[in-house]
C-alpha cells in the first residue's frame, strides 16, 4: 500500500467514527443490544458463543490461575529457574494458554527491585493468567501516570515503596505480556502450595500490591 | 500515531481510584459482558487483525476516546470494522437489524469452539532471517519518528537512550500489520530506560521503565 | 503540566474547520461569558498565568468537548470558588448571600482598560546567560504546575534567534510566587530535530522560552 492509500484508509475508518457517533444512542447498552441483535441476524455473530466467551472470563480464566504459578514457582526451585527463564514455557506447563498469554515475561521482586506493569498505548495485561484487566488498569489516569510517577501510584494503592529500592516499570508495547511473580512473605514456610496460592493476589502479580501473610 | 491514546507521562488525568480486588466486579454492567463476547466471536472483515483493532482504536476522536469506558472502546472498533468492511450499514447499526432481504451467513463462531480457539489463539513469534542487530547490554537510541499511522512505539521514549535487556526473537510488526501490509516481523527487544532519561533530573535516580521496540524503532547510541 | 492542552505533535484531531464569515460570538451567551473574564472583578494577585493554568486544570474529555467560551466560564468559577468570593452554593443558586461590593469596573472605563500598558516585561539586573546563535537544549522537566515549555520541545536542541529582555515568568506567576522574571528568548528548533528524519529539512519551529528552561547545548 502507498502513503496515499494509507491515508485513504485511515479518513475512511476516522470518518465512520465521526459520522456514525453523533447518530447513535449515548447509552452503550443501547448500542450494544442493537448491535447483537443486528450481527444475529446476519449470521455475523452466534449469540451461544458470546456466552460462551463470557463464561471463560467469568469461570475458566481469572487470577486464580496466575496464582497457582506463584505458588509453585515458591515451593519449587527448579520450577521457579524455568519461570524466570522461559515464562511462557513455565506457565504452558500448567496448562495455562490462549490469547494475551502465549508470550510471557515472569519478573521477580526481591526486597531491592519492584516491578511494576501497564500499557500505555492500550490496555495489554496477560490475560490467560490474570483474566480481564480490572477497571483502573485500563484507565487515562494509571495508563498517564505509571510511567511518569510510579511512587505516586503505588502510594494510591496503599503500597509505600523506601527509597532504596528500584523500581522498574514495564510498559506492555508489544506481543510480550509481563507477570511480577512476588515476594513470598514472611511466616508462611509451613504453608502447602495451594494454602499460598490462596494468598497470591491479582494485584501483587501487576505490581500494585504485595502478598499478605494472611 | 500520535494520539490521545499515547498516554505515558500525561498529567490531569487524576488519581487511580483502584477498586479493591476482592470486590470489583468481573463488569461493571451486563453489556459489557455481551461486548466482550461479540468482539471475541464475531466474523470480522477479512484480513483483520489485532493490530488493527488498536489502531482503530486510535483513530476514535479524541473526546470520546477520553468520555467513553473501555468495552465501549470496543463497540466503536467492531462499528467501525463493520462498515468499512461492507458487513454491515449505517442504517443497520442504528436500527440492530439487518435491512430487508440482506443475505444471512452460516460461518459465525460456534459456541463449542470457543474453548479451543481460546486455547491455540495470540501466538506472535515469527521466524526473521536476519541476525539482530542488536545484542543484551548494548545501549540503543529509539527513533524519533512521528508516524501518522499505527506504532508501538511511545511519544516518552523517542529520542532517549536505553539499554538492551531482553530478546525476544521475531514478531509480527504492528506497523505494517495494522495496515494490512503484512507481518513482516522484526526483532524484538525489551529496552531499558532510567527514569531520569525520561524524565529528567527531578526523577528517582534508581528507577527503570522498560519498553518492548521493533528493531527499526531503534539506532545505536 | 502534561495535560491535553499540550497538543503540539498530536494527531487524531482531524481537519481544520475554517468557517466562513465567522462572526465574533456564535451565541450570545459567548459574548457574554467573554464579557465577564475581560471586566469582573478579579481576586488579588490573580495573573493571566492563573488563568492559563486553570483552564489546564479542566477535566481532560471536557477540555476537549467544551467550547472556548465554555471553557471561560469554568475558569472564571473556579477563580471566584478558590479566592472565595463566591461560595460553591452561591453558584450552584446563581444568588448572592453576601454584602454587595461597589468597586467593579464601569462602562465608562472599559475602553481605559483595554488600553492599559502593563505588559509582562520587567527589568533585570543580572546579564543574560545565552547570546544570539548559541545552541541551547531545552530542558527534560516534567512540572505539575503550568509551564510554557510544551513536551515535543522538551530534551531538543535548538538556537537562539532573538532576546526579548526579561519577562515573568508563568511557571511563579501562575501559582501566587510573583513575578520571578526571567531572561526571554526566542529559540528556532529544526523541524527535523523535533520530529525526526521524515521532517522537512528546511523547515523549523520557534519558540519563546524563558532562561531556566534551557541548558547550553
Amino acid at each position: 500500500m502507498t502513503q496515499h492509500s494509507h491515508a485513504h484508509d485511515h479518513d475512511h475508518d476516522l470518518a465512520h467514527h465521526h459520522d456514525i457517533h453523533s447518530e447513535l444512542p449515548s447509552d452503550p447498552a443501547l448500542r450494544v443490544k442493537a448491535l447483537e441483535s443486528l450481527l444475529t441476524e446476519k449470521g455475523l455473530v452466534d449469540p451461544a458463543a458470546i456466552d460462551a466467551w463470557i463464561e471463560v472470563y467469568e469461570s475458566k480464566i481469572g487470577p486464580r490461575n496466575g496464582a497457582k504459578v506463584v505458588a509453585k514457582a515458591w515451593v519449587d526451585p527448579a520450577y521457579k529457574e524455568r519461570l524466570l527463564r522461559d515464562g511462557s514455557n513455565a506457565i504452558h506447563e500448567l496448562d495455562f494458554h490462549g490469547r494475551q498469554g502465549q508470550h510471557i515475561v515472569a519478573v521477580e521482586n526481591t526486597p531491592d527491585v519492584h516491578n511494576l506493569v501497564v500499557c500505555t498505548l492500550c490496555s495489554c495485561y496477560p490475560l490467560s493468567v490474570l483474566g480481564l484487566p480490572p477497571a483502573w488498569y485500563k484507565s487515562a489516569p494509571y495508563r498517564s501516570r505509571a510511567v511518569i510517577d510510579p511512587r505516586g501510584v503505588l502510594k494510591e494503592f496503599g503500597l509505600e515503596l523506601p527509597d532504596h529500592v528500584k523500581i522498574r516499570v514495564w510498559d506492555s508495547t508489544a506481543e510480550i505480556r509481563y507477570l511480577v511473580l512476588p515476594e513470598r512473605p514472611a511466616g508462611t514456610e509451613r504453608l502447602s502450595e495451594e494454602q499460598l496460592a490462596a494468598l497470591v493476589t491479582r494485584d501483587s502479580m501487576i505490581g500494585v500490591g504485595k502478598v499478605a501473610a494472611k | 500515531m500520535n494520539g490521545v491514546h499515547d498516554m505515558g507521562g500525561m498529567h490531569g488525568h487524576g488519581p487511580v481510584a483502584p477498586e479493591d480486588e476482592k470486590h470489583e466486579p468481573l463488569w461493571h454492567a451486563p453489556w459489557e459482558a455481551r461486548m466482550l463476547g461479540i468482539t471475541r466471536s464475531m466474523t470480522f472483515p477479512k484480513g483483520f487483525n489485532i493490530d488493527r483493532f488498536r489502531h482503530i482504536r486510535e483513530l476514535m476522536p479524541p473526546h470520546l476516546y477520553l468520555a467513553r469506558s473501555y468495552y465501549d472502546h470496543w463497540y466503536a472498533v467492531c462499528v467501525a470494522a463493520l462498515l468499512n468492511g461492507g458487513l454491515a450499514t449505517k442504517d443497520e447499526i442504528k436500527s440492530g437489524h439487518a435491512a430487508a432481504g440482506s443475505a444471512k451467513r452460516n460461518d459465525a463462531a460456534r459456541a463449542d469452539q470457543v474453548w479451543a480457539s481460546q486455547k491455540s489463539q495470540g501466538v506472535f513469534t515469527r521466524k526473521v532471517e536476519t541476525p539482530p542487530l542488536f545484542a543484551i547490554g548494548q545501549r540503543v537510541r529509539a527513533r524519533n519518528i512521528n508516524p501518522t499511522e499505527h506504532t508501538r512505539v511511545p511519544r516518552y521514549v523517542r529520542g532517549k537512550v536505553g539499554v538492551v535487556q531482553l530478546h525476544h526473537g521475531g514478531h509480527v510488526f504492528p506497523d505494517t500489520n495494522a495496515h494490512l501490509q503484512g507481518e513482516a516481523p522484526q526483532h524484538l527487544y525489551t529496552v531499558v530506560f532510567s527514569a531520569r532519561e525520561l524524565w529528567g533530573e527531578d526523577a528517582s535516580a534508581r528507577d527503570e521503565i522498560c519498553a518492548d521496540l521493533w528493531e527499526s524503532y531503534l539506532d545505536p547510541a | 503540566m502534561n495535560t491535553i492542552h499540550d497538543m503540539g505533535g498530536m494527531h487524531g484531531f482531524g481537519a481544520i474547520d475554517a468557517e466562513r464569515d465567522e462572526p465574533p460570538f456564535h451565541e450570545a451567551w459567548e459574548g457574554r461569558a467573554g464579557g465577564i473574564l475581560e471586566v469582573m472583578t478579579f481576586p488579588a494577585g490573580f495573573t493571566v498565568d492563573r488563568f492559563r493554568y486553570l483552564r489546564e486544570t479542566l477535566r481532560p474529555d471536557l477540555y476537549l468537548t467544551q467550547n472556548y467560551y465554555e471553557q471561560w466560564i469554568y475558569i472564571a468559577e473556579q477563580l471566584l470558588l478558590e479566592s472565595g468570593m463566591v461560595s460553591a452554593e452561591e453558584l450552584a443558586r446563581g444568588a448572592a448571600r453576601s454584602a454587595k461590593r461597589t468597586d467593579a469596573i464601569r462602562a465608562d472605563a472599559v475602553w481605559g482598560f483595554l488600553h492599559d500598558r502593563t505588559h509582562s516585561g520587567r527589568d533585570l539586573d543580572s546579564a543574560p546567560r545565552f547570546v544570539i546563535g548559541q545552541r541551547v537544549r531545552a530542558r527534560t522537566m516534567q512540572p505539575t504546575g503550568h509551564t510554557r515549555l510544551p513536551r515535543y520541545a522538551r530534551g531538543k536542541t535548538g538556537s537562539i534567534v532573538s532576546h526579548h529582555g526579561a519577562h515573568v515568568l508563568p511557571d511563579a506567576s501562575a501559582h501566587g510566587k510573583g513575578d520571578r522574571p526571567q531572561h526571554l528568548y526566542a529559540v528556532r528548533f529544526a523541524a527535523r530535530e523535533l520530529w525526526g528524519e521524515d521532517a522537512n529539512p528546511r523547515d523549523s519551529v520557534h519558540l519563546d522560552l524563558w532562561e531556566s528552561y534551557l541548558e547550553p547545548a
